[in-house]
């Protein structure tokens, strides 16, 4: 391990592609070395400098132009290029997606937002990332483009474990696309840190349909409970089809705290970690209702 | 390592250089073009001391690499001040006392002006908030909020 973080001491091959195209090609030519994508650099700079992440080349995405774009025509795509203050900046991400703005603003600071990027965050597959319980409560995916062809896929299925991800090498997320969402739809995310800046000992996000007093559908997503961000699926089931209720929402938040498995670390305790979801979960789901223009029965 | 040929401004003055792949951009601000204001703190994005605008954003100096800002227009705090005018962040900073050691200093000013210019007026809670990135250790951050709040008062009313 390096501890002189003040040099970059590793050796390898800067490329910067004008092009996607140019850029599948660097992939598919160095798919079988250590090549990597470099978008904001905040967690791949780090790492490299770090804890020892090799790489022979580094392929700079962000001056490529088909990844640097925005389109709220239908849903929200974004482009793996566009840095995440971009996004908490838009008009569209606060009034219809607050779940996620609320998650891109508690990223460490204004510096890290305005290099970092909303696909990077979701290839570096922490498990405290603070985009994807919002992405995948709205159902977000990922497109995946290599020189064989394209795919896309679920980020709920993308991530697999701490750093562990479905990407081949000589593939490349493009965008991000989220689902257009329902009018009668409430979101909310909320994250427990020590301090504003920093990573979460717990981060949640709660997207719900509302039909008159009824949630008719909904996602509960914990983060920094497991080697990934997962859903809180017997909590969903409780929820759905049922006339919400402030018993309703307690009886749901207990369930989420029950389902998930928590482990002690250098940032909190599973113990600690267990009760405060149940809290979170209950201010978050409130939140996410009353957004659906729900309101509250005793 | 392929040198890599890079054209970028740095406060207004334009700069070819020839860098390392490996080449972080803060060391070439301090080493290759003398501009230390800018500080080497912590070199894994926690403390903020190596804050630069690159066009006008602020970003961490100690995780971009040198051969990425080709092409772009870069300001550091030697940038700020027009000749022996200072800029009204660095007066504010003054009169406030928000200064001690200085250390952190040039990033505080520079993320600052980024956030006055996104938002004229920001309460207190916004000043921080937007400052969080930037550690200090010795003023205890309130003579900072209120040099930026003075600094913000000062726009509004002229």
């Amino acid at each position: 391990m390096q501890t002189n973080t003040k040099i970059l001491a590793q050796e390898f091959e800067y490329l910067a592609p004008k092009s996607l195209n140019e850029a599948l090609s660097l992939l598919e030519k160095y798919k079988d070395k250590s090549a990597r994508i470099l978008a904001g650099g905040t967690d791949l700079l780090v790492k490299m400098k770090t804890i020892d992440l090799k790489t022979d080349y580094l392929i700079n995405i962000k001056n490529i132009p088909e990844l640097n774009f925005i389109d709220t025509s239908d849903g929200l795509k974004i482009g793996a290029a566009v840095p995440l203050f971009h996004i908490e900046r838009m008009g569209k991400v606060k009034k219809r997606y607050p779940a996620l703005c609320e998650g891109i603003k508690s990223i460490a600071a204004i510096a890290v937002r305005n290099m970092g990027t909303i696909a990077g965050n979701i290839c570096n597959a922490s498990p405290a990332a603070d985009t994807v319980p919002s992405l995948i409560a709205y159902g977000a995916e990922v497109k995946l483009v290599s020189k064989r062809g394209k795919r896309t896929v679920l980020v709920e299925d993308f991530i697999t474990g701490v750093g562990k991800t479905v990407i081949k090498a000589d593939e490349i997320i493009t965008q991000v696309n989220i689902p257009e969402i329902n009018k009668n739809s409430g979101s909310a995310f909320s994250k427990k840190s020590r301090v504003k800046a920093d990573i979460a000992k717990i981060n949640l996000a709660v997207c719900l349909e509302r039909e008159d007093n009824i949630c008719k559908d909904c996602k509960i997503v914990l983060g920094s409970v497991f080697i990934k961000a997962v859903r809180a699926k017997k909590a969903e089931d409780l929820l759905k089809g049922q006339t919400v209720s402030t018993s309703l929402i307690d009886k749901i938040a207990k369930k989420a705290s029950e389902e998930i498995k928590p482990i002690d670390d250098i940032r909190s305790s599973a113990e600690y970690r267990t009760d405060i979801a149940r809290v979170m979960m209950e201010d978050t789901v409130r939140i996410a209702w009353g957004r659906a223009g729900g309101e509250l029965k005793k | 390592m392929k040198k890599i040929e890079i054209e970028f401004t740095i406060n207004g003055r334009k700069r070819n250089l020839s860098v390392k792949p490996n080449d972080l951009l803060i060391n070439i601000i301090r080493n290759d073009l003398f501009l230390t204001g800018s500080k080497y703190g912590c070199g894994i994005g926690e403390c903020g001391a190596c804050t630069v605008l690159i066009n006008g954003e602020p970003v961490l100096s100690c995780l971009t690499l040198a051969a990425t800002v080709d092409g772009k227009e870069i300001t550091t705090i030697e940038g700020l001040a027009e000749g022996d005018k200072l800029h009204p962040i660095q007066i504010a900073f003054l009169k406030n006392a928000a200064v001690q050691c200085g250390f952190c200093t040039p990033s505080m000013i520079l993320t600052a002006t980024a956030l006055l210019k996104e938002n004229p007026n920001p309460t207190e809670d916004e000043i921080r908030d937007y400052m969080r990135g930037n550690i200090c250790r010795c003023t205890g951050y309130i003579q900072i909020v209120k040099a930026i709040e003075e600094c913000a008062s000062v726009g509004k009313t002229s």
